[in-house]
């Protein structure tokens, strides 16, 4: 069983958690998520981990309330118990001294990048971050970001913080603010990783995003998380989950990830008119 | 001496009428008549055949002479003494290729039904009240790591624990017995049978580490510093593809996948559990072998209203065991051989609707003995579907060897050891089952486990 450290709403449907997990903890690098079973009967999601402290043993996740795994994740108290996390699963992201580095962050990414962009930090790049959310209250961690960024730009697509739009006003701002980076790294919503990809694909250079397919096992065992990349057919949870994103089949992936939503739907309904679970 | 009796006894088992809308084992096994009556037919042969076909050398008269003698303890102590799955072994070996092929009553067209006896035997154990613990050899103070929970992994565990060394087992999954927990379904091996057999292994000292992907979690470097001998027996749990156009479409799963939803995440419960499956109406399942079987009647019995199997050779060649084709042929399962799917089409939202064939013929035989399966110019065909499952094959699972550059692998990815001793290139480090050999059977796994024990006793007790 792993101990539940700290769980907290951190903003509206986003949820901090920090599980006791030593083993993961000393092992985990960027880039790396882990699965987590919220119950003895609980599905097997996938979380990349957005912070770690070796001495403590723990490991920090955000996550978002999409469907009903989430939600009874988002039920936990502190000093609860769950029976799965394992990790650190997947490669962790490839960190070298690029030169200046664009990390683009939204929704759970916001944390997710973070480690990646501490150890860009430590290897000498110069870094610009770029986060994007619906509106300024769905914004968090922006200090720590800034302090190991030479710029941080916000977008909000009611304008209620920073820049007001889209994402797809990233191109216009690079112009403005002549950002010129050497490597792209992208993470968040599928949505977020393709509109970033299909954008900014002129400049030539890499755009890793880290996918995010439905798994299972995340050990290579089941196939379920395939993606096809520059023609191949990878498994995203062995081969990724860091991918170049100018060579994704993001048509695929869209459909692929849509492929339980009649069941899903299921679900809700059946805990909504109470004849549910727990 | 009497009249030889060639009445081989069924085993009593569910109409395939009822069974192929349940979840229930098929079979309920002998009763005690039906199972003396099986034991008594045996010849007790001198030199017994049988027991040249047990990849365990189980002693096969000896322990059919207690079931003719209605001692049913002694029955389960004589097969154990060989082999510590027998609940298992009864219900997934394929006897009619290892002891029941060999049993010198073949001939006459009535083998005596030895795998039947086994699983009754190992069936009376579990009924009497009281389960005896063995006495463990004095304590070595050796300690031993083990990753996997399959069949290789517990066999390993379970001798090694009785000689007195201490055991970890690591699996990298929630929940332990390798594919005998996520792959094989309920209705062929309930997960009662093996959860009862990991309970047994704790009970006598193993301890189980679940959640742990060894070479993620830690390395096996790592754990050579901290055990004196290591066991791989991670299986073979990388999934093939046909890859042919369009297996990515919505629909189409590895048999990996469709089962794992299905046993290790219970998905035939859902939406009272919370893994989604998807209920299809007709589905084609690639492949001829048990994972083929147990996917086809799989989605029978989630509702499918037509579930082929397509094989690429004929029914002389399946691989799959003799019983399971046949209740999947009983239950409805339709089979198409001689046929190879080329090509899949989707609909607009990418869901799976038509797979393309090919029609083959039977040439000259090839590597494997078997007859080559050559396709026939211009056969193609299509058949409407909304469901695919591969279910050809499985290599070896990478995550070791990839990270541990010191072990020596084949070409095929399977870990290089030695068959008498499962040693590998790596000091103190022992391999065995499916990964060694590739995607093989249960009692070749335990088989392995159980070489790779004394192997691994010899040299702890010399160190
Ligand atoms: C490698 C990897 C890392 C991930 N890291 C994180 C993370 O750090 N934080 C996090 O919140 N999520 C992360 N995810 C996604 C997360 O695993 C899923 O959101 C979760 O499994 C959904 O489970 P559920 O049962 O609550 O929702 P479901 O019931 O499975 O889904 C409900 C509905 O929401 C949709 N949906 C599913 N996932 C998402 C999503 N991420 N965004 C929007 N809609 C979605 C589904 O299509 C479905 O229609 C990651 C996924 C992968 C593969
Ligand atoms: C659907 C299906 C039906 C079958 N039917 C039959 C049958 O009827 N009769 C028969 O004899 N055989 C059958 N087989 C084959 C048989 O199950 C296998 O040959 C046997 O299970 C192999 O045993 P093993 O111990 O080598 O590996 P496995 O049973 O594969 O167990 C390996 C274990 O190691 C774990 N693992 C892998 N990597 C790591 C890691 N890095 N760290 C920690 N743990 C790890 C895995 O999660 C798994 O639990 C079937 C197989 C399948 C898939
Ligand atoms: S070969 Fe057949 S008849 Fe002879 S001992 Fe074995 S099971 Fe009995
Ligand atoms: S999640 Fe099963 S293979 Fe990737």
């Amino acid at each position: 069983m792993f101990e539940v450290i700290q769980k907290e709403m951190i903003v509206p449907n986003l949820h901090l958690l920090t599980i006791k997990a030593p083993e993961v903890a000393s092992q985990i690098e960027p880039g790396q998520f882990v699965i987590v079973r919220s119950h003895q009967d609980a599905e097997r999601i996938p979380l990349s981990v957005a912070d770690w402290d070796r001495e403590q043993g723990t490991v920090t996740m955000i996550f978002m309330v999409v469907g009903k795994s989430t939600a009874r994740l988002a039920r936990l108290n502190n000093g609860d118990n769950i029976p799965t996390l394992v990790g650190p699963l997947g490669k962790p992201t490839v960190i070298e001294n690029f030169g200046t580095v664009m990390c683009i962050g939204g929704c759970y990414g916001i944390g997710s990048i973070y480690p990646v962009i501490r150890k860009l930090k430590e290897k000498g790049n110069e870094i610009i971050t770029v986060v994007e959310a619906r509106s300024s209250y769905l914004l968090y961690w922006l200090d720590k970001l800034g302090k190991l960024s030479k710029k941080i730009k916000i977008i909000t697509r009611d304008g209620s913080f920073g820049i007001k739009g889209h994402i797809n006003c990233l191109t216009e701002i690079m112009e403005k603010e002549k950002i010129t980076p050497d490597r792209i790294i992208v993470n968040g919503c599928t949505y977020l990783l393709s509109k970033s990809s299909a954008d900014l694909r002129s400049l030539n250079v890499p755009i890793v995003v880290s996918l995010n397919p439905i798994m299972i096992d995340g050990t290579g065992m089941c196939g379920v998380c395939r993606v096809t990349v520059d023609g191949n057919t990878k498994f995203a949870c062995v081969d990724g989950p860091d991918f170049d994103g100018r060579l994704v089949d993001w048509t695929e992936l869209f459909q692929r990830r849509k492929q339980y939503m009649n069941e899903e739907a299921q679900l809700v309904h059946s805990s909504g008119c109470g004849g549910g679970h727990e | 001496m009497s009249k030889l009796d060639l009445n081989r006894r069924e085993m009593p088992k569910q109409s395939p009428e009822i069974r192929k809308s349940n979840f229930n084992e098929v079979a309920f096994g002998y009763t005690k008549e039906l199972a003396v009556a099986e034991a008594s037919r045996c010849l007790q042969c001198k030199k017994p055949r049988c027991v040249e076909g047990c990849p365990v050398d189980i002693n096969i008269p000896g322990f059919i002479k207690c079931i003719v003698n209605s001692e049913f303890t002694g029955a389960i102590r004589v097969i154990k003494e060989k082999n510590c799955l027998p609940a298992v072994c009864g219900r997934v070996c394929p006897q009619e290729e290892q002891c029941e092929s060999k049993c010198v009553l073949l001939k006459q067209g009535a083998p005596i039904a030895i795998g039947r006896l086994e699983r009754f035997a190992a069936e009376m154990e579990v009924a009497r009240e009281k389960f005896e613990l063995p006495e463990k050899n004095p304590p070595t103070g050796k300690k031993v790591a083990v990753i996997g929970s399959g069949p290789a992994g517990i066999t390993v565990a379970g001798d090694l624990i009785m000689l007195g060394h201490e055991v970890t087992i690591f699996e990298a999954l929630h929940a332990a017995g390798g594919v005998l927990t996520y792959g094989i379904p309920e209705f062929r091996l309930p997960k009662k049978v093996v959860n009862r057999e990991m309970e047994y292994i704790q009970r006598l000292g193993v301890k189980l580490i679940t959640n742990f992907v060894v070479g993620k979690t830690r390395s096996l470097q790592t754990l050579l510093k901290q055990y004196d001998a290591v066991f791989v027996g991670t299986g073979a749990g990388l999934p093939w593809f046909m890859n042919i156009a369009g297996e990515n479409y919505n629909g189409c799963y590895s048999a990996n996948e469709f089962l794992t939803r299905m046993n290790l995440m219970k998905g035939y419960q859902f939406p009272n559990s919370f893994t989604p499956i998807i209920r299809h109406k007709k589905i084609a399942i690639i492949g001829g072998g048990n994972v083929a079987m147990d996917c086809a009647r799989t989605a029978l019995r989630l509702g499918a209203k037509e579930s082929y199997i397509v094989y690429r050779r004929s029914e002389a060649e399946l691989p799959a065991r003799l019983e399971e084709y046949e209740n999947a042929v009983e239950e409805g399962v339709i089979f198409h051989f001689l046929t190879l799917p080329v090509k899949l089409t989707a609909d607009q939202s990418g869901w799976v609707k038509e797979m393309e064939c090919l029609k083959m013929k039977l040439g000259e035989p090839d590597a494997s003995g078997r007859r080559r399966p050559i396709p026939i110019d211009n056969s193609n065909f299509t058949m409407p579907i909304d469901g695919y499952v591969v279910a050809i094959g499985n290599s070896p699972n990478p995550l070791i060897p990839s990270t541990t550059p010191e072990l020596e692998v084949s070409k095929k990815g399977t870990i290089v050891a030695d068959l008498e001793t499962g040693k590998t290139s790596m000091d103190r480090v022992w391999a065995g089952g499916d990964i060694v050999t590739g995607a093989a059977t249960v009692i070749l796994a335990m088989g392995a486990g159980k070489k790779a024990a004394r192997s691994m006793h010899e040299y702890l007790m010399k160190n």
